[in-house]
């Protein structure tokens, strides 16, 4: 245990009732807030609405950057620390799978969410069996199992061994979704409706302005996605350091 | 060193399953629940559509798969609950064996249940939709027989796991149906190709699916199951 978070660690229940909120909430996290608010205020109403899709697009600004974030930072991070931890047994490492869990889940559920209030302008539906939006929900379906399961198991080493092996597994399944549906559409005649390649900002030509919006949106959110690490870090090592001492072998 | 160590892993295992499948060919409790739950499944799906709209046809090979996969989740927790009763899984793990081997054996033992149930299931859905399968059935079999190493091999893993836990029932369908997406998605697209009397090439790109993720989770999970029994 040397998390400086853990041997700054008042050492009166008063103190420490008071000191854990102001460790998660810090200025980072502030920044990040900040950040969020203003890149949103840029997106509604310091930048031009796309040409076919009007307003709708905006929607982007937070959509595609909670996805890379979620999808590519978050995600891989439960996989890594897990099989880390099944390696290296560090509690830490198993702390890092936890807080990117619950961060990945956060960040897909936006996924998810602003995802459709999109889809149905544009598509003309809210939902749609695509491969990137099948895999999607079920990594959130994966990631919820995960967090459930890490809520079922009292034993703190037994929690970290479980969830680590539940974390490789959905790693190794996110593509064998992806390819499963990718057959199913391609062997599988279905009703055209736009790909998401064909209107996603990312292929798209971006005014400057827009692909402006959209660079600080990405900083926004890993500077939400750092801040919300760090203090779900903090939190852990608190937690975990609060149950040593009640179980009296700190 | 290596040589007698496998042959001990396999023979091991095979008593493993052979302890099961004799504690379950006694009991017959996971086994007639599941068939059961299948025959009511293939009955309840049937009326729930309008046969003069939907062909039966269409939605059998759905009603089969989808059947497979929550009547194997049914009969996956028996495998470690057995274990669990006694502290048979304490002897178990003091047994000078191979962890792997414990993996396997319960998988096995699992694989028998999930196909039996299966050869079953088949003969009923054929029956009560009036289906024609001629020589696809063979073939369909064989996708069978694919899907459930699938579904074994990634359900006795987590089984393993959740068995441990507070809400077993609840857990181990969370946690391990997401995972049978890869298995039920290309066996009902293939068994739907089947039924309309494609070939076999038709359905090549389904099986090979199919033979990938059962060599990438088959190998995974016994990998990963002694992380899951460190007691």
């Amino acid at each position: 245990m040397s998390d400086s978070a853990v041997s700054s660690l008042p050492s009166t229940s008063a103190g420490r009732a008071s000191r854990a909120p102001v460790a998660v909430f810090d200025w980072l996290m502030a920044l990040a807030v900040v950040a969020i608010v203003a890149a949103a205020a840029r997106a509604i109403w310091f930048t031009p609405p796309e040409a076919l899709q009007g307003e709708a697009q905006k929607i982007f600004y937070i959509h595609v950057p909670a996805a890379v974030v979620g999808l590519y930072m978050a995600c891989p991070l439960v996989a890594i620390g897990g099989a880390m931890y099944l390696w290296l047994r560090d509690d830490r490492l198993d702390r890092l799978a936890e807080s990117s869990s619950e961060i990945a889940l956060l960040f897909l559920s936006i996924v998810l969410l602003t995802g459709p209030l999109w889809g149905k302008p544009i598509w003309g539906t809210w939902w749609t069996w695509d491969a990137r939006l099948t895999s999607t929900l079920f990594l959130w379906f994966v990631l919820v199992g995960y967090s459930v399961l890490r809520g079922a198991i009292e034993d703190r080493e037994q929690r970290a061994r479980y969830s680590a092996v539940v974390g490789i597994m959905g790693a190794l399944l996110v593509p064998f979704i992806h390819l499963s549906v990718d057959m199913f559409r391609t062997m599988h005649p279905q009703p055209i409706v736009l790909t998401p390649d064909a209107v996603t900002p990312g292929k798209a030509r971006l005014s400057p302005e827009m692909s402006a919006t959209l660079k600080y949106a990405f900083i926004a959110f890993i500077a939400l996605f750092v801040a919300l690490l760090r203090g779900r870090l903090r939190f852990a090592a608190l937690r975990d350091r609060v149950e040593h001492l009640e179980a009296g072998d700190a | 060193m290596n040589q007698p160590r496998t042959a001990s892993t396999l023979s091991v295992a095979l008593l493993i399953a052979r302890k099961d499948l004799a504690i379950e060919y006694r009991t017959r409790s996971a086994f007639f629940a599941s068939l059961v739950f299948s025959l009511l499944g293939v009955s309840i799906f049937y009326m729930v559509w309008d046969p003069t709209a939907v062909r039966p046809i269409d939605i059998a090979p759905g009603v089969l798969w989808t059947i497979f996969a929550f009547a194997g989740l049914l009969g996956l927790h028996r495998a470690f609950g057995l274990e669990l009763q006694t502290r048979a899984m304490d002897g178990l793990l003091m047994a000078p064996v191979a962890r792997e081997a414990i993996f396997l054996g319960k998988a096995l033992s699992n694989l028998v249940y999930v196909t039996s149930v299966l050869a079953i299931t088949i003969p009923a859905v054929v029956l009560f939709y009036n289906l024609e399968f001629g020589s696809g059935l063979l073939i369909l079999g064989g996708i069978g027989v694919l899907a459930a190493i699938g579904l074994v091999s990634v359900g006795t893993l987590f089984s393993s796991m959740t068995v441990h836990t507070r809400f077993a029932e609840l857990l181990l369908p969370m946690l391990a149906l997401p995972f049978f997406i890869p298995v039920v998605v290309p066996a009902a697209q293939a068994s739907a190709k089947l039924l309309v009397g494609g070939a076999l090439s038709t359905v090549l790109p389904w099986i090979q699916l199919l033979v990938a993720f059962d060599i990438m989770f088959g190998v995974a999970c016994v990998l990963v199951f002694p992380f899951t029994i460190e007691d």
